[in-house]
């Protein structure tokens, strides 16, 4: 078992999933740089939160172009697991891996705090430990993360069980209180929360732990 | 090969919430000018193209526009093409 963890210039919490999934977790990991396109021998891969490429011209915009994500994207199709968090779910949302964009904060602030969350796991493989509708709390830190997109595709996602986390406290205006999302297929997960910031006791919580396990089940 | 000048201007799609715009919305006021009661930000792209002509231009920044430029999901864009001449004036493409 060995996580990829895809590194943009401007990725700034690449370290912190290292951390998490081989210093918390004992799951190797292997660091992706944006050019590379050689994803033999891993078994997830991780898009880690930061402001790739600058976040120019919109988040996840360019980045949604390097040339590893092609790759991502093909390891994805086939059923491969994907973890996209934070900026690495603005950049899944940009290449049309899951529907929808992430706008501006309603209230334009930043915020960097712990959030209340309740878990639908349904079909996501990477929530398979929670429980359904379990209430958990980790950190947000962002400020573009007021998730967008049509009512008859958030209607459809509801159906589907796509809405797989959502806001008990909706911090940032999101339709459907939605934190993350799933793809039909259950192997690509997007959430604007920082599981890899609640896997050490040290730092707070351990409810983004399971995330991780999940993998090994 | 002719050159092109592009502007592509993108806004955000009238049902997205602008809360920046809103934000300086209501900074208006405190200029003393009252009576603005609507306020969105976008953006304006500008590029030069070479292409052997207008239409296929026109067809190069649409795609880029589509694809690149503009997000479709929270954004629309508008494109005004027109051709540089050698004196550096611009005729509509």
């Amino acid at each position: 078992m060995t996580i990829g963890v895809v590194v943009f210039p401007g990725s700034n919490c690449d370290r912190d999933v290292r951390w998490a999934a081989e210093g918390c977790m004992g799951i190797p990991t292997r660091f992706l740089w944006h050019e590379e396109r050689d994803l033999s021998g891993l078994d997830a891969v991780v898009l880690p939160g930061g402001f790739s490429y600058g976040d120019y011209l919109r988040c996840g915009a360019i980045a949604r172009f390097a040339p590893v994500l092609e790759e991502v994207a093909w390891f994805a199709s086939r059923g491969g697991p994907v973890l996209g968090i934070c900026n690495g779910f603005q950049v899944l949302t940009e290449l049309g891996l899951l529907p929808g964009a992430l706008t501006r904060n309603s209230r334009l602030h930043f915020i960097c705090e712990p959030t209340g969350l309740k878990v639908h796991p349904g079909a996501c493989r990477w929530l398979s430990d929670y429980g359904e509708a379990e209430a958990i709390s980790l950190p947000i830190a962002h400020g573009e993360g007021r998730y967008q997109c049509e009512p008859a595709t958030l209607e459809a996602m509801e159906q589907s069980g796509q809405v797989v986390l959502r806001y008990q406290n909706n911090p940032n205006g999101s339709v459907g209180d939605v934190a993350g999302l799933c793809n039909p297929t259950g192997n690509v997960l997007g959430l604007m929360p920082h599981p890899e910031r609640a896997c050490d006791s040290r730092t707070g919580g351990l409810d983004g732990q399971r995330l991780f396990a999940s993998l090994l089940g | 090969m002719p050159r092109f000048h592009a502007r592509v201007l993108i806004s955000l799609r009238p049902s997205v919430l602008d809360p920046a715009g809103e934000a300086t919305r209501a900074a208006t006021g405190r200029l003393g000018v009252e009576g603005v009661s609507r306020l969105r930000i976008g953006k304006a792209v500008e590029l030069e193209i070479e292409a052997p002509d207008a239409d296929t231009a026109r067809s190069r920044v649409e795609l880029l526009s589509d694809r690149l430029l503009a997000n479709p999901v929270i954004e629309n864009w508008e494109l005004e093409l027109s051709q540089i001449v050698t004196n550096g004036a611009s005729l509509s493409a």
